[in-house]
């Protein structure tokens, strides 16, 4: 990625959107480039903190080891789960072909 | 009855189907023809079941009428924020990704609202998975502003605050991540409460940034929002963030608040948000307004301090930080296989294209914007930099408020947002100016406390809201503050905050 601190260019968003599986235009990477370098550059302001020896807050309430029951407890129909999906076949969920035409 | 029914509080309107001098049945029908009249202009609801209301408001008035015990909140309609999952109720988190999706259970704000009794009229309009402050970034239009159809309703909870302002609905479920139920609150003249949180479980509500997100209440009157908190809070062995103690009486400290006496509550008023060396930004009137109710708080006997909370400068910095990375992670599950939409699937293209074409053409820009943000924040080689900073950084805000309130100030107070209701458009190409009306909000956001936002004037004649934040699991000092200077205001201008707009009307 980018070097110049605090910029993210039209190469590092269109990465960025690749990982989040994104098919971003031409257009939308030109303005998420601009907008965004705005952003980070205002977010960077966190690394101006006093933040020795602070620990990072990962949850507002701290809580440890929440468990229930280790008992059966009824799921969703099968229909009904399938219902919302936008392709069922044969009782699951039907989803496009996982790997490439070479494999 | 000649009265207007949808101009009566929840209180009243209790009262006035318990004692029969009304039904459930005229209840919900005034509502719903409020709602055919001016929703077209509003569009604070995405969803309205006439039928499906009218039926359950009639089965309440048959079991009322055979004596049959009824739930606390029988008959009384309410509005759900479309954030929150409804069994056979259509559901969408203002995005296209999830049109026509119709979930299949219920959220346990919205099972426990139907466990009370209540009429479920609707889902409301909001930003995006609840990604903004004004509700233009619905994948279904913008909502208007009853105050000034011109301007924003406040978000994400815009429909919410837009539906309960213009009287289509006598309170409403919001959520609030960064300021979600008191900025629209605010903006509308409204009472707003972010609960402490893990005070209301979070199971069904569709994750935003999980480690902050809050259901509360949204009311006309202080009362009112406590009474929803009572209903919806407390223990879900669902949501493991639920925390397991029993939910406080807030109506109660509401109706103390009401009484009027604030001897003894030390107020603290934070200079980092909006006081002396801190007012860019901040529009003069709102800063007039909350003066004014601070001057009042102290007319009723509380003790007023100025309290410095240095860290509070970086909580917009740390929120669209971490904000982004738990959504970039949240949203991974739209991925065109188990609801919603999908989109390209050919049978030339695999998993990988149709997803990224389903998440392109089903999410807004936005939501895109923060995806690419949080996948940024977190990625290697930059995460200590900013997601690991961001998270000191919320020890850092934690701590301030720590200080404060082990100084012996009950709660510390604050305009709820910097600038009244801006114009629509104003700001939808400009993300920084828009994140700026959270100012205000981040703080107890990001600490988990509880905050609740309540009209305090008027500015260029749109509402203001002072903001009444308190220690974790302390929500109760918020009503009884909250309602002390809701009285304190009624009084002074001899009728309801709202009334001024049912004047206008």
């Amino acid at each position: 990625m980018s070097t110049d601190a605090h910029s993210l260019s039209r190469d590092d968003v269109a990465h960025l959107a690749r990982l989040s599986r994104l098919a971003v235009t031409d257009e939308e990477l030109d303005r998420f480039a601009d907008q965004l370098g705005v952003v980070l550059g205002a977010v960077a302001r966190v690394q101006d903190a006093p933040t020795a020896d602070v620990t990072p807050t990962t949850h507002a309430v701290p809580l440890t080891n929440v468990h229930r029951p280790d008992v059966v407890t009824p799921s969703l129909p099968r229909e009904q789960v399938l219902a919302g999906a936008p392709a069922a076949e044969d009782d699951r969920f039907r989803v496009p072909r996982i790997l490439g035409e070479e494999a | 009855m000649s009265t207007d029914l949808t101009r009566l509080d929840v209180t009243a309107l209790q009262a006035a189907l318990a004692g029969g001098e009304t039904s459930a049945v005229e209840v919900t029908r005034a509502h719903l023809d409020a709602i055919e009249a001016t929703d077209g202009r509003l569009n604070s609801y995405l969803h309205v079941d006439a039928e499906t209301a009218l039926a359950t408001a009639a089965d309440v008035d048959r079991r009322r009428t055979a004596g049959e015990e009824v739930g606390r909140l029988a008959g009384v309609p309410v509005a759900l924020k479309d954030v929150v999952v409804t069994d056979g109720v259509p559901t969408t988190s203002g995005s296209r990704i999830l049109e026509g999706w119709v979930p299949p259970y219920d959220a346990t704000v919205a099972a426990r609202l139907k466990a009370a009794g209540t009429v479920l009229l609707g889902k409301t309009n909001m930003d995006e998975f609840a990604m903004g402050s004004s509700t233009e970034n619905s994948a279904y239009g913008p909502t208007r502003n009853p105050w000034d159809h011109d301007r924003i309703p406040g978000g994400s909870s815009g429909g919410s605050s837009a539906a309960v302002a213009g009287f289509l609905a006598p309170w409403a479920i919001g959520t609030d991540t960064g300021g979600s139920i008191r900025q629209p609150a605010a903006v509308t003249g409204l009472v707003g409460h972010k609960p402490t949180y893990g005070s209301v479980s979070r199971y069904g509500l569709i994750a935003f940034s999980s480690s902050l997100d809050q259901a509360g209440p949204m009311a006309r009157t202080v009362a009112d929002a406590a009474l929803m908190h009572e209903v919806i809070g407390g223990h879900d062995p669902r949501d493991s963030t639920s925390i397991d103690a029993p939910a406080a009486p807030y109506v109660a400290a509401a109706q103390q608040g009401a009484e009027g006496d604030l001897t003894g509550t030390v107020v603290g008023v934070v200079r980092e948000l909006g006081g002396e060396g801190h007012t860019e930004g901040y529009e003069p009137g709102v800063l007039e307004a909350f003066r004014a109710g601070v001057d009042q708080l102290r007319a009723l006997g509380a003790e007023v301090r100025e309290v410095s909370c240095p860290s509070f400068d970086l909580a917009l910095a740390a929120y669209y930080l971490i904000a982004p990375s738990e959504a970039s992670s949240n949203l991974s599950r739209f991925d065109g296989v188990r609801y919603g939409l999908r989109v390209g699937d050919d049978g030339s293209r695999d998993l990988d294209e149709v997803m990224a074409l389903t998440r392109e053409q089903g999410f807004g820009p936005e939501v895109k914007r923060r995806i690419i943000l949080g996948t940024y924040a977190l990625s290697a080689g930059y995460y200590e930099a900013y997601y690991g900073q961001a998270q000191k950084v919320r020890t850092l805000i934690g701590r301030d408020f720590l200080t404060a309130f082990g100084d012996g100030v009950d709660v510390l107070v604050s305009p709820t947002s910097p600038s009244v209701a801006f114009p629509i458009g104003q700001r939808v190409d400009d993300p920084l100016a828009m994140y700026a009306a959270d100012l205000c909000t981040l703080p107890a956001s990001l600490a988990g406390l509880p905050a609740i936002s309540v009209p305090c004037g008027l500015s260029e004649g749109l509402p203001v809201g002072l903001q009444v934040m308190a220690p974790a699991l302390a929500d109760d000092r918020c009503y009884r503050v909250g309602a002390a200077l809701e009285a304190a205001q009624d009084a002074a201008r001899g009728g309801s905050f709202l009334g001024q707009l049912a004047a206008r009307s």
